[in-house]
């Protein structure tokens, strides 16, 4: 069967308590220093009790790729993440300005648009993931999201009819 | 040296001029952090004497030396300057990303002197310091300023800590907030607001490097793990307003100002009932991997859209102590509490305290604007603690905290007026807890449950707690040189059970996150050092023994029910246990430090200033550190 969308993270809002240990991991893992400002995954907090953390969903049409005008995003064959050319690559922007998720950062150091790769250089997958306290974090595609939704559903669904009788 | 910066801030903002203090790698791993550093600043900037509301007394902010980092439970910082409330040092702590961002910005702390001649928001961004009009500002909640200065300043990156109109005005118990967290009870939000600022915006861009990446990775995630096991249970479930019920089957719930402490609507305001029915979301503070706070909704009726994250001192405080026994009040008056900028607990102990004295005839209904406080009345309560935060009528009279108010009010009131040193007593009541009773008595903050963990033994059964005995001061010692360590680094208190060999384990991660040596031994020292410090500060503002005392209510009514019914602290019990205390900690039995011991723990700056000299054999060396 044809893959249908990529794996990415995803973060269940229920969950997420809005402590940021995902930003530190991340952020510690590619730049070797704590720096939520570099982190690839990072947590909105709308106040008082709305919470997520949001990183590059690998749309299938990306945007992203789409409005750089110099070809410097691309996807990958092996696991769908987009990749940089850091050649190609000159800050200009419009892959940010395109994102709807705001995933997208310009490293003001390097001048470079830098994108989550799921760690895939780790052994272990995703630090963010491997670091949420609360399981709010996975790697997952829609695809498999839709199966545990409708499973969940029917599952709470069955519960209440059952409390009923 | 990394996570440090070696560089604190000094901002006048009477002259808007500002100084950077470089401190050395031996000055910061003498105070470590947070509570410590912050003291220290105090104690170094504020004059002897000084107006805790005027301008020279020194508002000092420190981080925790974990700050942004992935060390759970570990992004704090602590504030701290001369109390406005009980005249001592007001060391305060907060869950912060506040605190990263400073860490960020470049600074291990701030010191705040001066008072603006207009209000201002001081923005400090990077190493530029920027002093902002805050007169759009004046009146709004703490969240809605958060909001405003984020927004007016176009970053929503940017951390602010503000106040709210009841450290505008000067409410002696005013909070200071940050992302919905609190630095409380001493008044802190009065000092800032005595200066005139607004709040602290922060955006800071330097990255924190430790020590030891992989190696505090590899110790934190096990941390992380850990800290969802039973080591924490009851902070993550119902957080801790789980101790409703525990409380009152003890028979230590405060009740109605601590008249009774069995309370007959406990089930309905208990952490269980909050759970099933108004809680929405646990959230954690920055970096936390607990979540220990539950926020709590209203979804109808008369307080229908109330929302407040809500904490068993909270709760305790606006709910059974006012004996107010249903949660949509409760979830409503720690809201305004929080968005008017004063601390709940002692807003609770002060509107209880109005309530009995109008009930016994004390304070009459016009003396109380109209109102009719008795025990129970919400309405009453809301409308008192709004006036607190503006000082309208008689929130005036109580925004001066219970002690201020009963000296006023006089004719017996200050019997049940129920402080320590000024500041209202935490959610326990201490007749069927002695140990803690005395642990309360000694606080160099006041009366806190928080710096004293002395109730650990009474709560966990390893003492009689009915009992008052010798030895109880060195237990109050161990827990409160335990508490004064997490109050440093800063680690949050409900890690601590997750920690096997807790001196070892901090120690260690104290050394991967700065790569400054710490040994187990050093790190205890340094617990102690810090109370140390905070006694010598008070008593260098004229401390005596006298102040470590309770209210009249723990020291002559018997408890009228429960498992304790007709205990109480006899003050004989209690002058017993704080000598105790003293011996301990290797004090005179006036409760002074003696120079040697001073010089012992590295504080030989100061010794000429508040030690005393002591023969040797009234005080044989080595008593606190040997015993």
């Amino acid at each position: 069967m044809a893959m249908i969308g990529y794996q990415h993270i995803i973060c269940d809002p229920t969950k997420c308590i809005g402590c940021r240990i995902c930003e530190y991991a991340c952020s510690l893992t590619k730049t070797n220093a704590f720096d939520p400002g570099l982190s690839r995954i990072r947590v909105v907090r709308i106040e008082p009790i709305t919470m997520t953390a949001v990183s590059c969903r690998l749309c299938e049409d990306a945007p992203c790729i789409i409005a750089c005008p110099r070809k410097a995003l691309t996807r990958s064959e092996k696991n769908g993440i987009i990749l940089v050319d850091n050649d190609k690559c000159d800050g200009c922007g419009w892959c940010v300005e395109a994102c709807d998720f705001g995933a997208i950062i310009l490293n003001p150091a390097t001048k470079r648009a830098e994108i989550c790769n799921l760690c895939e250089d780790q052994a272990d997958g995703p630090r963010c993931v491997k670091y949420c306290p609360k399981e709010a974090l996975a790697l997952s595609t829609p695809e498999v999201i839709r199966q545990q939704a409708r499973r969940e559903v029917v599952a709470r669904l069955f519960e209440e009819l059952l409390v009923e009788k | 040296m990394n996570s440090y910066t070696g560089k604190v801030l000094h901002v006048d903002v009477s002259t808007q001029q500002t100084q950077v203090q470089e401190v050395s790698p031996e000055f910061l791993r003498k105070y470590v952090g947070g509570v410590g550093l912050a003291t220290r600043l105090v104690y170094d900037n504020t004059p002897k004497g000084c107006d805790p509301l005027g301008p020279e007394n020194a508002l000092c902010f420190a981080c925790s030396v974990f700050a942004g980092t992935t060390v759970p439970a570990g992004t704090k910082h602590s504030v701290a300057s001369k109390s406005p409330l009980t005249g001592f040092i007001g060391d305060s702590l907060s869950g912060s990303h506040f605190s990263e961002m400073l860490r960020h910005a470049g600074w291990d702390g701030i010191v705040i002197k001066g008072q603006a001649p207009k209000w201002i928001v001081l923005f400090i961004d990077d190493d530029d310091v920027r002093f902002l009009d805050a007169e759009k500002f004046l009146g709004m909640g703490t969240t809605e300023t958060q909001r405003a200065i984020r927004k007016a300043l176009g970053d929503e990156n940017i951390r602010v800590s503000a106040i709210g109109p009841g450290g505008e005005k000067l409410v002696r118990y005013a909070t200071i907030d940050n992302d919905g967290r609190q630095a409380g009870r001493t008044g802190n939000g009065a000092v800032m607001g005595s200066k005139r600022i607004k709040a602290i915006a922060i955006r800071g861009t330097h990255p924190i490097t430790v020590a030891d990446p992989e190696g505090l990775l590899r110790e934190t995630l096990k941390l992380i793990q850990v800290s969802q096991g039973p080591g924490t249970q009851k902070y993550r479930i119902l957080g801790t307003p789980t101790n409703v019920l525990n409380m009152n089957k003890m028979g230590t719930l405060p009740t109605r100002n601590f008249r009774e402490t069995v309370f007959e609507h406990a089930e309905q305001v208990s952490g269980e009932y909050m759970h099933d029915h108004y809680t929405q979301k646990a959230v954690g503070c920055s970096g936390c991997s607990i979540a220990c706070e539950q926020w709590a909704e209203v979804r109808e009726g008369k307080y229908k859209g109330a929302i407040a994250g809500l904490d068993y001192e909270s709760l305790f405080a606006l709910g059974p102590n006012c004996g107010i026994g249903s949660l949509p009040p409760i979830i409503r008056l720690a809201e305004l509490c929080d968005e008017l900028g004063i601390d709940t607990m002692s807003a609770g102990v002060v509107v209880s305290w109005a309530m009995e004295c109008y009930e016994r005839g004390i304070l009459s209904k016009e003396e109380c604007d109209g109102l009719e406080p008795n025990f129970g009345n919400d309405d009453a309560a809301v409308a008192l603690v709004q006036k607190i935060a503006r000082r309208e009528g008689i929130g005036n009279l109580l925004a001066d905290g219970v002690k201020r108010a009963s000296e006023k009010v006089g004719k017996g009131s200050d019997h049940f007026a129920m402080h320590s040193k000024g500041m209202e007593m935490p959610g326990y009541d201490v007749r069927g807890m002695k140990t803690f009773a005395m642990g309360l008595a000694v606080g160099t903050r006041g009366p806190c449950h928080n710096r004293s963990l002395a109730y650990e033994a009474d709560v966990k059964g390893t003492v009689d707690r009915f009992k008052a005995e010798p030895g109880r001061g060195k237990i109050a010692r161990d827990k409160e040189d335990t508490a004064a360590v997490l109050d440093c680094l800063v680690l949050c208190k409900f890690i601590r059970n997750c920690l096997d060999n807790f001196y070892e384990d901090v120690a260690r991660l104290y050394t991967m996150t700065t790569g400054l040596p710490m040994t187990a031994a050093e790190i205890q020292q340094a617990g102690e050092r810090a109370c140390t410090l905070k006694k010598a500060f008070n008593i260098r503002e004229g401390w005596t023994k006298a102040d470590d005392w309770l209210p009249g209510r723990v020291l002559g009514d018997p408890l009228p029910s429960g498992p304790g019914k007709g205990v109480y602290v006899k003050p004989e019990e209690l002058r017993m246990m704080i000598d105790d205390y003293y011996q301990a900690r290797g004090w005179t039995p006036d409760g002074l430090i003696p120079k040697d011991k001073l010089v012992a723990l590295g504080l030989e700056d100061i010794a000429e200033d508040v030690g005393v000299e002591v023969a040797a054999q009234v005080a044989p060396l080595g008593t606190a550190a040997g015993a």
